[in-house]
């Protein structure tokens, strides 16, 4: 067990990093549910628009808050029960920086 | 010899109708990521080909004309796009709006009104040429809108629950306030008799009813303490009420964040009973002229589709036709459904009196399917 911890925190990635096909799903997670009230191309719908220039002023670590706990009297729901926190912290980076 | 050359001519030149096509087993499948429709043949089980450049597609919607021959296709981006089935080409397209969430064809089938979210309010435009006819603005986001006989269309708005019937029979447009139908509608339908127009609310619990044929009528509200003994589940995907079934003397009806279909008896608007289902119900859809509504889910449950008989209550078959399962629409028959499955990349065609896939029809993550036989009901 002692070997195995220093190994897995190694292995910790130092931002929110997940693993390239659990990324792809998120992507389309983003596209196709997030654009179900946001609009598929993140224009805004029922909710309001979060694409990069709309979320500028949006720290990603208030925006990952937001994805895990929605916002409460609001319709936006919270993906917590859907998401880690790695990968809800993933989805706020890529909505600020979707460039590949 | 004059007639001859005549009966000749007739007989030399190839007849108009030679190439026609009926339209009244055709449909149109959203390609919504893509921004183009697949025309379908309903009774080949065919795609019969693509049309593209609609522009933003999430969340579209369509109406046809009243000879099926047209489809006014409302998009996400403000676009009002006229197509034409016969000729397979875009006939005229105005970017209306900033963001637009759907549409409604009056009854004469002369206007086309698209409802707004940004910014809020209706517009109203001529069916032939897409000339701007009335322009009404609201306090918000427009939800819910559709025709009412008379040349008329109802909308409610999201953000203050006004609720309004709008009468374009003469030039100048009468608006008419019907009342509140309480925090944040999400959607709404009217009954197949044009009688009731229906509300659902997302701030609060319940459902609005408004009377149409008596504007004088204060709205009433039922469902109002449904689910106040449970804790609500977040709502991934806001439930459709277009298509909402009616029944066996009751209406279908989503519960919000919660895994349940509630009944409710037509006449009295009292819970007669709930059915637990397999997640949150988005669409819930009668199966024509039979005792039966099919169910989609949200996100992430959306890869089955339940069958309810309306009798019993009781769930009598759960399918799983394949992967995000975002509508169904049926023959108007009912002989058979077409159900989109978005991450399959196709449409599938099931009986539903076997309850068994006979087709499959590809298309791009396809979203709404609406067969022509639309054209004719009030409401779609």
């Amino acid at each position: 067990m002692l070997r195995v911890l220093p190994l897995l925190l190694l292995a910790a990635p130092a931002l929110a990093e997940v693993a390239p096909d659990r990324a792809a799903a998120l992507r389309h997670m983003v596209t196709q549910d997030c654009g179900s009230c946001h609009g598929l191309r993140l224009t805004g719908g029922l909710g309001r628009p979060i694409t990069p220039a709309a979320l500028n002023q949006t720290p990603p670590e208030v925006l990952a808050e937001v994805i895990l706990d929605g916002i409460p009297g609001t319709a936006m729901p919270p993906w917590r029960p859907l998401l880690t926190e790695d990968e809800a912290r993933w989805i706020a980076d890529y909505l600020k920086d979707p460039t590949p | 010899m004059k007639a001859l050359t005549l009966c000749l001519a007739l007989i030399l030149a190839p007849p108009a109708f030679a190439d026609a096509t009926a339209t009244g087993d055709l449909g149109l499948v959203i390609e919504r990521a893509t921004g183009s429709l697949v025309l379908i043949d309903r009774s080949d089980h065919a795609a019969l080909g693509r049309i593209e450049g609609l522009g933003d597609l999430s969340h579209a919607s369509l109406t046809y004309s009243p000879d099926e021959r047209f489809a006014y296709v409302f998009g996400r981006d403000g676009g009002l796009t006229k197509v034409d089935l016969l000729t397979r080409s875009i006939a005229a397209r105005v970017v209306q709006a900033g963001n637009s969430i759907g549409g409604a064809i009056s009854d004469d089938g002369r206007l086309v009104a698209v409802s707004n979210y940004e910014p809020g309010g209706i517009r109203v435009f001529d069916a032939d040429t897409l000339a701007p006819v009335a322009d009404i603005p609201t306090q918000g986001k427009t939800v819910g809108l559709v025709d009412v006989p008379g040349r008329r269309f109802a909308w409610a708005v999201w953000e203050t629950g006004e609720v309004f019937l709008g009468d374009f029979s003469a030039p100048t447009p009468k608006i008419t306030p019907l009342g509140i139908a309480g925090a944040n509608p999400f959607d709404a339908v009217l009954t197949d008799d044009a009688h009731t127009y229906l509300v659902g609310l997302f701030g609060e619990k319940g459902v609005a009813a408004f009377d149409l044929w008596d504007e004088t009528a204060p709205p009433r509200h039922f469902l109002t303490d449904y689910g106040k003994t449970g804790t609500d589940m977040p709502v991934y995907k806001m439930p459709h009420l277009q298509s909402w079934a009616f029944t066996e003397g009751q209406y279908a009806l989503p519960a919000v964040g919660r895994h349940e279909v509630l009944w409710v008896d037509r006449q009295n608007q009292a819970q007669t009973a709930s059915t637990p289902v397999h997640g949150q119900p988005v669409f819930i859809i009668a199966q024509p002229a039979s005792p039966f509504v099919w169910v989609n889910f949200a996100t992430p449950l959306n890869d089955v589709v339940q069958v309810i008989d309306s009798r019993s209550h009781a769930v009598v078959a759960t399918l799983t036709p394949g992967k995000a399962i975002l509508h169904m629409e049926f023959a108007p028959r009912g002989a058979e459904v077409w159900i989109s499955a978005r991450d399959d990349d196709k449409v599938l065609v099931y009986d539903t009196h076997r309850r068994e896939k006979i087709a499959e029809v590809p298309a791009a993550a396809p979203s709404g399917i609406f067969f022509t036989a639309r054209a004719h009901q009030p409401g779609l």
